[in-house]
Formats: C-alpha cells, sequence, structure tokens
C-alpha cells in the first residue's frame, strides 16, 4: 500500500474523535531553536470540511489494526474494513511536510491496539519523540493514550505532548459493558486521574523553575459517544459534570453517533439528529461559564434537553419567576442566565451602564438577538408585561415566522459609521494617558 | 454652511497622526475634517474641494505642536482600525480622538458608544483577517540552487501583511519562505535572519503547484464525514472568497454530492449484514438528498449531479433555481423546457418570455423573484428530431421535491406562486385541479401562502387571437394577487422593539 492509500484509510478512521482544537496550551516558537513551529495559546483551523468541522492537527491512526472490539469502533476486530499501518517516520514527514505549507498546527496521534497496549503506545510516543527531539518540532502534539499502558510511557508521552486524552467513549458502565467489553470505566478513571496528578504537579514545578519539564501543558480532555445507546442527556450531562470537577479536564468532547460502514447489529442503523449534540456542547458551555448547575439543565419528566430551545431558553422558559431581569441593575450572575446574552455582551453591558443607563438601542448595537431577549429584560425604555411572561404560548414564539412580504418597501438601508451618541456623566479622574 | 479643513495624508497610520495632531492643535471639528487619502482619493479630491474662504488655517503639522494626551487603549485599538480597508476610518478615527480629547476622556471604556462600537467593529474584522491570514495561507515548495523555498499567494481584504509578519517568522523560522499579495510581500530568509516587505505582486508569481497538495486533499477528502454535513458551519468560518487560493477547497462540491449516496450505501451494507429490519432500498433510492444548508450556490452544485430517478440521463444538465435569497416570492414552474435545458437555467424559452410579458404588465419585478422548477430536470420523447416535453409523473415528483423544500427552506418565502398542476402538486403535497383552484391562496409550507395559477406554458397552446389575449389577462390578474399583502402573519419584530434609528 502506498502512502496516499494508507494516509486515506488512517484518516478516515481517525475521523470518529471530535477534537481537532490545538488551543490551551503555552506559547513558544522557533525562533532561537532554529527549528519548526509555533503555538500561539489560541489555536488555528486551517480549514472547515463540509460537516463543519475545523481542521487544525493531522488527525491521524498510527494503525487501524485493533485486538479489541468495541463494538461502536470501526476498527474494533470484528470489522471487515480495510487495514492499514503507518511507520513512526512516515508519520513525521507527513506531519513536517503538512506544516511547512501551512496547513496543520500539528499532529494528533492516536492508535488501534496492536498486540498489547505497551507496544502501541511505545509506538506513539516514538512518533513525539522523533518529531520533538530529531526535527525540534515546537508545533502542537495531542496523544490518545491508551488507559492499560505503563506509567513509564504515559510519562514521556506528557512530556512531548501539549494534550493529552483518553476517551471514556460511553457515559455509564452498562453502555460500556454492552458495547465495549474491553474497556473498563473504572480504570478510564484512574488513568486520568493519574495524569491529572502529573499536570499539576509539574505546573507546581515550573512556578518555582520555570525550566521544569512540562507535562501535557494544554491539559487532558476526552470524547463520549452520544447516541448509540439509550442514556439520556441528563445521565451524559451529570458524567461530564463529574469529570470536569474531578479530573479538571479542559473538555469533555460529545460526538452524535455516526452509522459507521460495517456496524454492529447491536447500534442503531441512523444517527442521533446533530441537534442533539450541538444542545449538549450548549449546555455543556452553561455548565462551565455561566455558573448553571446540572441538575438545572434538565428536569427528572424531561431528561433530555429540548431540541428546539436552546438549554438556556429552555431553563428561562421554566424559571419565568426570575424574569425579567433589569439590565441597569441586576448583578452579573441574573445577567448570564437571560437568553439571548452571552458571557461577552454581558460584560458589555455591565461596562456601559456605569456611563448611561442601557437602553434598547445599545442593545441593538451589541448585537443582542432582542426576538429571544426581549421578554426576559427589562429597561428604562422596555418594560414586558407580566402578561406577556405569563403567556403560554410564549414557547411558541420562538419558532422562526416566515419573512413578510416587503417586495415593495425599500430595501434595508446599509449600516453607516455613526455619528457620536449622548454624553457620558461627567468622571473625575482623566484614565492613563499617553501622548498621541 | 460651517468652514471645512482638507486634511491631506500618505494613507498610513503615522501620517495620519501627524495630520491629525496638527488639525486638533489647529481647532479643527470632526465635522470640518475632510480627510485626503493620497493614495486613494484623487477624483474626490478634485470635486469637492472647498472653496479657499471656507477653509480653516492648518497648524504646520511638523512643528511641534503641543501632543495631547490619550489612552494606550486608544493607540493599539486606532492602529489596528488604520489596517481596515473602509476609508471611512479616518473620520472615524478622527472624531473618536477629538471626543477623548473634548471632555470624554472615558469614551472608550463605553462599549454601547456608537464610535466606541464602530472602532471595535472595524478592529475585529481586522483581527479576524488577521487570524484568516494565519490559517489560509498555502506555501507551494520551489526549488532553487539555495535550498527549498516557499512561497504563498494570499489575498488579505484588509492591510495587514506587515502586523502578521512576525507570526510567520517565529513560526517558519528555519525556512525560506515569502508571502505574495497584491498590496504587499513579505520575505524571510533563514540566514541573514530578516524580514524584506516589497510592492504587491500577481498571482502568477507564486508556485502554480506542490506535490504535497495531492496528499493533503487525500487528506482533507478522508477527515471528511459525509454522514454529518453542515455546509452553513463551513461556510461561516470558511467564507466562499478565500477558496480559490485554498487547493483543498476544489474537492467540497464532490464531497457533498457524493455524501448522501455514500451514507446510504454504508447503511444498506450494515443492513444486509445484520440483517435486521432496515428500510428497503426502494425506500433508500428514489428520493434526492440535499445537503443541510440555506446556501442556495452550494445546493445548486450538489443538485447538479443528483440522480435520485431516471430523469438526469437524458437531460443536458440540472436546471436549478435562480434568483435572490431574500426574494419573498418563490414562483415554481413544472420542470425545464427544451430551451432551459442547453441554457441551464430556469424560464428562459418562450414560455419564460411570456412569464415575463405577464409579469411586467402585473408590476412585478422578475428579479426581485426566485424562479424555479418542480422538478429540475427535464423529461422529454422523442418526436422525429425535436424533443417534446412529457409531463413528470409523481414518482419523479416526490424524488425531486427534497430540492425544492430546500430552496423554500433558504429562502422562506411569504408567498409562492405554483404555476400549474406539477407545481401545485409538489409545494401543497398533494394533487388538486387548477381550474378549480386558480387565483387562490392556499396554506403553503413554511407558514407560506400558496397562490394557484395555470402554467404559462399553457397559454402558449392557444391560438393567437381575442380567447388567447383573454387568458393572458387571466393570467396577470392571478399575478396581480402577488402585490396584495398576504395574511396577517407573526411579524419578525415584537411590540415594544425600538425604533431603527438611535
Ligand atoms: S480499542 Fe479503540 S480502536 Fe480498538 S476497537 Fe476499541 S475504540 Fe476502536
Ligand atoms: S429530476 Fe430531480 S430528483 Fe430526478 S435526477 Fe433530476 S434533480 Fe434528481
Amino acid at each position: 500500500m502506498d502512502l496516499p492509500q494508507k494516509l486515506s484509510v488512517l484518516a478516515d478512521a481517525a475521523k470518529y474523535d471530535a477534537s481537532c482544537a490545538s488551543s490551551g496550551t503555552t506559547a513558544r516558537n522557533a525562533r532561537a531553536s532554529g527549528g519548526l513551529g509555533s503555538t500561539t495559546g489560541s489555536g488555528i483551523c486551517h480549514s472547515y470540511t463540509p460537516d463543519g468541522r475545523c481542521v487544525s492537527l493531522l488527525k491521524i491512526l498510527l494503525t487501524n489494526y485493533c485486538i479489541y472490539d468495541c463494538l461502536y469502533c470501526i476498527n474494533r476486530v470484528s470489522s471487515d474494513v480495510r487495514r492499514a499501518r503507518f511507520t513512526p517516520d512516515e508519520v513525521v514527514r507527513l506531519t513536517l511536510d503538512f506544516y511547512k505549507r501551512n496547513y496543520i498546527e500539528g499532529l494528533f496521534l492516536s492508535s488501534g491496539i496492536i498486540r498489547n497496549p505497551d507496544y502501541t503506545m511505545e509506538q506513539v510516543v516514538a512518533v513525539a519523540r522523533k518529531l520533538r527531539l530529531e526535527h525540534k518540532f515546537h508545533g502542537y502534539i495531542h496523544l490518545k493514550t491508551i488507559p492499560e499502558a505503563s506509567q513509564a510511557l504515559i510519562d514521556e508521552a506528557g512530556r512531548y505532548a501539549d494534550r493529552i486524552s483518553i476517551n471514556i467513549e460511553l457515559p455509564t458502565a452498562t453502555d460500556l459493558e454492552r458495547l465495549a467489553p474491553e474497556k473498563n470505566g473504572e480504570r478510564i478513571e484512574r488513568a486520568m486521574g493519574a495524569i491529572r496528578e502529573r499536570i499539576e504537579a509539574s505546573k507546581e514545578d515550573r512556578k518555582t523553575s520555570p525550566k521544569a519539564p512540562g507535562f501535557a501543558p494544554g491539559g487532558q480532555s476526552t470524547q463520549m459517544i452520544v447516541g448509540a445507546t439509550p442514556t439520556s442527556d441528563a445521565e451524559i450531562l451529570r458524567r461530564a459534570d463529574g469529570l470536569y470537577q474531578r479530573q479538571g479536564l479542559r473538555r469533555v468532547y460529545y460526538s452524535a453517533f455516526s452509522p459507521i460502514p460495517s456496524a454492529s447489529g447491536k447500534l442503531p442503523l441512523v444517527a442521533p439528529p446533530l441537534v442533539r449534540e450541538h444542545r449538549l456542547y450548549q449546555a455543556d458551555w452553561l455548565l462551565r461559564f455561566y455558573g448553571f448547575g446540572v441538575e438545572e439543565l434538565t428536569t427528572p419528566a424531561q431528561p433530555n434537553l429540548d431540541l428546539q430551545l436552546d438549554p438556556k431558553l429552555a431553563w428561562a422558559l421554566r424559571h419565568r419567576e426570575h424574569f425579567p431581569v433589569n439590565l441597569n441593575t441586576a448583578p452579573r450572575p441574573f445577567l448570564l442566565r437571560v437568553p439571548g446574552l452571552g458571557v461577552k455582551t454581558v460584560d458589555k453591558i455591565l461596562a456601559a451602564r456605569r456611563w448611561h443607563p442601557v437602553r434598547l438601542a445599545d442593545l441593538l448595537r451589541l448585537k443582542v438577538p432582542l426576538k429571544k431577549a426581549l421578554p426576559f429584560i427589562e429597561t428604562p425604555d422596555h418594560r414586558p408585561g407580566l402578561r406577556e411572561l405569563e403567556d403560554p404560548a410564549l414557547r411558541a414564539r420562538f419558532v422562526p415566522p416566515p419573512k413578510q412580504l416587503d417586495l415593495f418597501a425599500d430595501g434595508p438601508t446599509p449600516p453607516a459609521l455613526a455619528t457620536p451618541g449622548s454624553e457620558p456623566p461627567p468622571v473625575p479622574t482623566a484614565p492613563p494617558s499617553l501622548e498621541f | 454652511m460651517p468652514a471645512s479643513a482638507p486634511l491631506h495624508f500618505d494613507g498610513s497610520f503615522a501620517d495620519w497622526k501627524r495630520v491629525a495632531r496638527a488639525a486638533l492643535a489647529s481647532g479643527v471639528a470632526p465635522q470640518q475634517a475632510h480627510w485626503r487619502d493620497a493614495g486613494a482619493a484623487q477624483i474626490e479630491l478634485a470635486l469637492d474641494a472647498p472653496a479657499p474662504e471656507r477653509i480653516v488655517p492648518l497648524a504646520d503639522p511638523d512643528l511641534a505642536a503641543p501632543s495631547p494626551r490619550v489612552p494606550r487603549a486608544f493607540l493599539d485599538l486606532a492602529e489596528d482600525v488604520a489596517r481596515h480597508r473602509d476609508p471611512a476610518r479616518w473620520p472615524l478615527l478622527y472624531r473618536a480622538l477629538w471626543r477623548l480629547t473634548h471632555g470624554e476622556p472615558h469614551l472608550l471604556a463605553n462599549p454601547a458608544d456608537v464610535d466606541t462600537h464602530a472602532l471595535h467593529t472595524l478592529a475585529k474584522a481586522v483581527h479576524r483577517d488577521i487570524h484568516k491570514m494565519r490559517a489560509f495561507v498555502r506555501f507551494r515548495e520551489r526549488a532553487t540552487e539555495a535550498g527549498p523555498w516557499f512561497v504563498a499567494w494570499f489575498e488579505p481584504q484588509h492591510h495587514i501583511v506587515e502586523a502578521n509578519a512576525p507570526f510567520f517568522r517565529d513560526r517558519f523560522a528555519s525556512l525560506r519562505w515569502s508571502i505574495l499579495t497584491p498590496g504587499r510581500c513579505v520575505h524571510w530568509d533563514p540566514d541573514s535572519r530578516s524580514l524584506r516587505f516589497t510592492p504587491g505582486a500577481s498571482r502568477a508569481d507564486a508556485p502554480a503547484d506542490d506535490a504535497a497538495e495531492d496528499l493533503w486533499r487525500t487528506y482533507y477528502a478522508s477527515i471528511f464525514n459525509p454522514a454529518r454535513v453542515k455546509v452553513d458551519a463551513m461556510l461561516a468560518e470558511m467564507p466562499r472568497h478565500y477558496w480559490k487560493n485554498l487547493p483543498e477547497a476544489a474537492l467540497i462540491p464532490r464531497l457533498l454530492a457524493e455524501a448522501a449516496p455514500r451514507v446510504q450505501r454504508m447503511v444498506a451494507r450494515s443492513a444486509e449484514q445484520s440483517a435486521a429490519a432496515a428500510p428497503t432500498p426502494g425506500e433508500l433510492e428514489g428520493r434526492a438528498r440535499p445537503p443541510a444548508t440555506g446556501d442556495l450556490a452550494i445546493l445548486a452544485e450538489a443538485a447538479a449531479s443528483c440522480h435520485a430517478c431516471p430523469l438526469w440521463r437524458a437531460a443536458t444538465c440540472t436546471v436549478f433555481g435562480e434568483g435572490p435569497r431574500e426574494a419573498c416570492i418563490v414562483l415554481v414552474g413544472e420542470q425545464p423546457g427544451d430551451h432551459e435545458d442547453r441554457v441551464g437555467k430556469p424560464f428562459v424559452g418562450p414560455a419564460g418570455r411570456l412569464l415575463d410579458r405577464a409579469l411586467a404588465a402585473a408590476g412585478i419585478e422578475r428579479s426581485a423573484c426566485y424562479v424555479t422548477n418542480a422538478v429540475k430536470h427535464f423529461k422529454w420523447e422523442p418526436r422525429g428530431k425535436r424533443r417534446l416535453h412529457a409531463t413528470p409523473n409523481a414518482r419523479e415528483i416526490a424524488a425531486c421535491r427534497p430540492w425544492l423544500e430546500a430552496e423554500l427552506a433558504a429562502i422562506r418565502p411569504g408567498l409562492i406562486v405554483c404555476l400549474g398542476a406539477t407545481a401545485a402538486q409538489s409545494v401543497l403535497g398533494h394533487a388538486l385541479r387548477v381550474t378549480e383552484e386558480r387565483g387562490k391562496k392556499l396554506p403553503g409550507p413554511f407558514g407560506a401562502s400558496a397562490l394557484i395559477t395555470v402554467h404559462p406554458s399553457a397559454l402558449l397552446r392557444l391560438p393567437a387571437g381575442i380567447e388567447a389575449e383573454a387568458e393572458f389577462q387571466r393570467f396577470v390578474a392571478d399575478l396581480r394577487q402577488i402585490r396584495e399583502v398576504p395574511d396577517a402573519r407573526p411579524s419578525e419584530q415584537l411590540p415594544g422593539s425600538p425604533p431603527a434609528s438611535t
């Protein structure tokens, strides 16, 4: 098999991993070392495929041969998929060739399990070692580790990698038992815990001596497959929340189960709606950045997220007693609960209201989706009637109506650069200034 | 009329600062300042130069005027804004500078202020462009005597080459590289360790290809998951204007066209293997599968390779709908005719000309409507040397209906005009008699009304004369209804929305 064929097989096998992130690591570059590559902390997506996913890293498997039999996986031993195997040198060459042409930020390498976990892990680590030590490669490296591999190998992986991940694959122990008989949820979490300790220890060391070796400065992440089993969103979110708390994960990725070629009969034939995955990501953000508790996002009667409404709006409709929120007086945590207001917008509102009362025109300028926010907010020029908030038909309003017939109306005027607005109140002290 | 001050500068931020300082020292108010970018607006300069007696005398910019003090944040922001292409950035910057130095030192602390907001909007566009350049520059390797040289051709939206040069220097410190753009080029030499800037170049100056691009395209095609098409998410981050310089972008139409069949084959195979209850092949085939997107161009590209029913075999090409996405009216015909089939555009043959005439008589602009057909391929039977129109059957209409649905979902019109029975059947989902329902507005899909009328080709079949003229007038009368305001429907704006102006 030639290189393009191998690449085609081993990229195809890797695409079920959702993560392609190249963010969160320490900034470094090749200027002093004369090597190749840099990282900036925020990551760069070099392309997008028609599935809407970002292409940031060269995401491939070292091999898709595997001795395990995880039913949702295209590479399981019982699948009749085409197999291929890269040598570590081939992966190194591909990474460097792509990197030099600015196609990628780095490499995301994982592997099917060949012979035994240590043998496999050793091959994966060998690629990272060559890139870092022989080629002075400073780009991003994400290594998928195998929970059963020896600690020494995981330690070495952490020294070269920016990010390390172990997939928990399925949200519950029963799901794992049913679909991934060789995997064990407890063992996976133990391995995550060990990685967490190493990451934190290295952070401590580097505080006192910046030259101390780093350990996966981009943290660890994991992935859960959604929709391969009947497990509810409530359980999925509880599991994710637990992982964030216990293991200090950077990210939990949710991957809507994709029907795979030669799938097992125990699996559904059709994919869950992609919007479910999207709602889970939204809920995940509410957990991490908006101060929501995991039990607030679903109810015992409805353990799955509403597919039609984003989870914050759904929450607000269930808790109308908290609204309307006064944008000029409410504290930050309350503003964060208003549908349509993101973290950035909330901070802008907080800044603006120090100078003048925030009105609807300000919200328009800050691109607040008024249609969504209006029933829930109060400004000097907008006081929603309580009747509106109590209207049982309020939910129906958030389904987008068709456009009005305005063929003969004037078209929208393009936004022009506006003229100065109202004067802010006089301020006693001038801000720190420079000579212009 | 207030006096005005023409302010000449060379188009650079440094020179703008120099002149702005002088203008500020001379008390030129923002509404008096007329910025004259030497690089840009020559003609405008001659046209609206103010009469000499009304010109504000300007202090000599090079004589040390007392420098006003501004927040550091303004200088950083202004430098980014200055990289934007919009000529309105200069007066905006000056207005902000004026306000900062005339009693509003905290201007930038209020993100809701009109000027602050405008500055941040421009700066954001510049930052995005800087980021996209880092993402989408593609180097091609050229062998030279001095070793490999990596050359890229890129077309930025704003003046960002200088701002981005250090990023590429730090990343590719050990390579010799050049980035060529229409406005400015930058070069790095690892031996002398220096960045060099030269004037703009053209695409032809960069290498035409690179052997690694085939591998890269192989990777791109393989990492794409056909089971989850989300074109709009891709377009939001990788807008079409970048595509022409991305070697992988040429694959997108093909990947999209093949996605649905690939998934169908995969599912069919799994179903066979597991012998579980599965959709029959008849259910799997025989229905077009448009990619999930509201982008009409992508839909048209995907439809170009649709084989969901046998009609594509005998036709020349798919005739997709045409018109603005913002259209409030969609006109749906039956299928393309002989002429349309050869040209690839809907309603351009004799029936199309009759439709144009009727629309004009009804006072409706065709260019404001989206025009399409229920079935996208020409169905015909040979009659001697001619291709004679044949009516599509229910299965073909159903096979093709997802395309029409995708068009309607993208446009969300207020009114759908069904020209003839096939159109009505496809739009409403059931057959009806046009003679009975003609001129009525029925509830259509997506909350739109569906206006029923005849197909213009029916009029073409009438012998010219009084009857034909009367029928034409009846058709025009039907179309006139388009102009009537449709039944009240919930408005997009909620009561209590603010006036549009501030
Ligand atoms: S161990 Fe990994 S590669 Fe192997 S079958 Fe399981 S998920 Fe697939
Ligand atoms: S007529 Fe419609 S469904 Fe049939 S092949 Fe053409 S585009 Fe596809």
